[in-house]
């Protein structure tokens, strides 16, 4: 066992250097390029899409459960908002997809911090149930809210993002869109984890007596944590309104907030590969478990239960993370 | 004009308990002030009042001559107060270093916007923050240990780290909750050597709440005892060792023994 930490440890401590760096980063650009290619078949690259947007929507809940420490289980209600902030903004006033997408993060995260205001003094259990209750609220806003959201029959024929007179359609460019996104959201999460202000909040979410001993202000690290996941999954949001060309309050329903929790807690909380390893895992495996729909549910939760017995702590878990990145960024 | 820390009739009550009842105390600049008294009497309460943990229920806190008794506990380490705590709280996740750099103004003050956007502006103050902290680290002697995880340590280790912590935050005062406990012979050697070095070189005023008689004649400069919440003796460690209410307070009545463990 030893070895194989040692082992471990040493491929932790492996250095790329600035060329080896961009020769990985073109070689990377280039397999996404070809992909779709490659593959050539609508489906496959729909599930990719699809896998590569909860990958996002569950570092940004990451974001919140992991790092700010705040257990949420309402993030469907930011998802949701995000996209019909940003659908009604582009029907109602033709506004450019991304000129609304801008405001709709804005907004998201507003609301997020102004949700997070009441419930900073729970933890826990009852941070869920209170959260869970904000998810149900807004889909239950949405459906009955007609004149605005048009209620239970949703919003159709959302129109194609257009950037500089070219319109985004069809699988292909959606699919190099959001890899765009994901590869944003990574680079961000990674800054973030590294920074000062990533660490204050991981020392907020740990303890919280020891953070306001060395200085740090706890609530504004916790609305933080909901503002900046907030917008995060507004984005995510208008993304998936503008892929689907509909959206419709099933599409926020509860049942997609337990899915991100899910995906965060079995890749590893509070860790970027592991958000990203459960989005794909939970996204892809119901696809391939197509034949035995029947029993797909079942599985889903013996996986639950079996990671829950053998590796709480998630696939990838935040300790396995480099150490010392804070020291070896400033070095460099 | 050379007080650093004041309070006056300081008090708090948790329902029917007076944890801490009237306490009036005053430490000079770069005088190592020690509270000692038996289990129960206050002495980590009243380090909760002074660092804002708790509010008091009545009375006053002068801090460099400020009134911080409605400040938060954010606030008053911003001001320059910093502590350790009684039942070690490091940051379980994050190595030695890390635990120390947390605390560090110029880290957990970093614009996140200038992080993303002004990347070689944030490597220079990064590179002089991890500087710093490993002078300190330096200071309690863990610098060859900044790369292990700040749990897996030694017991004495962590108490020393969490020292590392709080003087990372650039404090006036600093006040340390039982340093020495558990901690061997050779050990509280060690963190006597820190403590002077502390206030003699740094220049910053340390209040400490010990239990070992031994170690607290040996550093104090002036001695304060507490019983039941209330101030029942105050003076030199050789006044004190004298004082017959601060044997009764420990012993009931008798000899009193010169080392209490």
């Amino acid at each position: 066992m030893s070895k194989i930490k040692e082992l471990i440890n040493k491929i932790k401590k492996i250095r790329l250097s600035k060329m080896q760096k961009l020769v990985a980063l073109i070689a990377l650009i280039a397999l996404i390029v070809a992909f779709p290619y490659m593959v050539n078949d609508k489906y496959t690259i729909h599930v990719f899409i699809l896998c590569a947007m909860y990958a996002c929507l569950t570092l940004s809940l990451n974001l919140i459960i992991g790092w700010s420490g705040q257990f949420s289980l309402g993030h469907v209600c930011f998802y949701g908002m995000g996209a019909y902030v940003t659908t009604l903004l582009m029907m109602n006033f033709g506004m450019n997809f991304f000129l609304a997408t801008l405001i709709s993060i804005v907004f998201t995260s507003t609301f997020a911090m102004l949700l997070c205001l009441p419930t900073l003094k729970l933890r826990g259990d009852y941070l869920a149930v209170i959260t869970l209750g904000f998810g149900e609220v807004f889909r239950l806003f949405l459906t009955n809210e007609v004149d605005l959201t048009k209620g239970p029959a949703g919003i159709p024929s959302i129109p194609d993002p257009v950037i500089f007179g070219y319109a985004i359609k069809g699988k292909q460019a959606y699919f190099y869109f959001i890899m765009i996104l994901l590869v944003a959201f990574i680079a961000f999460m990674k800054k973030f984890n590294n920074s000062g202000f990533g660490m204050a909040m991981m020392t907020v979410n740990e303890d919280d007596i020891a953070a306001t001993a060395i200085g740090l202000n706890t609530k504004k690290y916790k609305l933080l944590g909901f503002g900046i996941g907030g917008g995060m999954a507004a984005l995510m949001g208008s993304f998936y309104a503008v892929y689907m060309g509909m959206i419709s309050p099933t599409s926020f329903a509860y049942a997609e907030s337990i899915k991100m929790v899910s995906m965060v807690v079995l890749g590893g909380m509070g860790s970027i590969p592991g958000s990203i390893l459960g989005a794909f895992l939970l996204t892809a495996l119901p696809e391939l478990l197509r034949a035995f729909s029947e029993y797909r549910m079942v599985l889903y939760g013996a996986l639950m239960v079996v990671m829950m017995i053998f590796r709480p702590e998630g696939m990838w878990s935040r300790a396995s993370r480099l150490k010392n990145e804070y020291k070896i960024k400033a070095e460099k | 004009m050379n007080e650093i820390l004041e309070t006056k009739g300081a008090t708090i009550r948790f329902g029917g308990l007076t944890a801490v009842d009237g306490v009036d105390l005053v430490q000079k600049k770069g005088e190592i002030l020690s509270l000692i008294g038996p289990n129960g009497a206050g002495k980590t309460t009243l380090f909760n009042l002074l660092t804002g943990v708790y509010k008091c229920t009545s009375g006053n806190i002068f801090f460099d001559h400020k009134n911080i008794t409605e400040m938060k506990a954010h606030e008053r380490t911003k001001l320059g107060i910093a502590r350790t705590f009684q039942n070690i709280r490091l940051i379980r996740s994050m190595t030695v270093l890390e635990n120390v750099i947390i605390a560090h103004p110029d880290c957990n003050e970093e614009k996140f916007m200038d992080a993303l956007f002004r990347p070689k502006k944030t490597k220079e103050i990064r590179r002089k923050v991890v500087e710093e902290c490993e002078a300190l680290l330096e200071i309690v002697g863990l610098c060859d240990m900044e790369d292990e995880m700040a749990t897996s340590l030694p017991y004495g280790k962590q108490r020393l780290l969490e020292i590392a912590r709080g003087l990372a935050t650039k404090p006036m005062l600093l006040l340390l909750d039982e340093p020495g406990a558990g901690m061997n012979n050779f050990e509280k050697e060690e963190l006597t050597t820190v403590i002077r070095h502390i206030t003699d070189v740094m220049k910053i005023t340390v209040l400490i709440i010990e239990h070992d008689m031994k170690f607290v004649m040996g550093i104090s400069d002036r001695i304060i005892v507490l019983d039941h919440g209330q101030k029942i003796a105050e003076g030199l460690p050789e006044e004190i060792q004298k004082n017959s209410r601060v044997i009764e307070a420990y012993l009931g009545s008798g000899e009193f023994k010169d080392e209490e463990e």
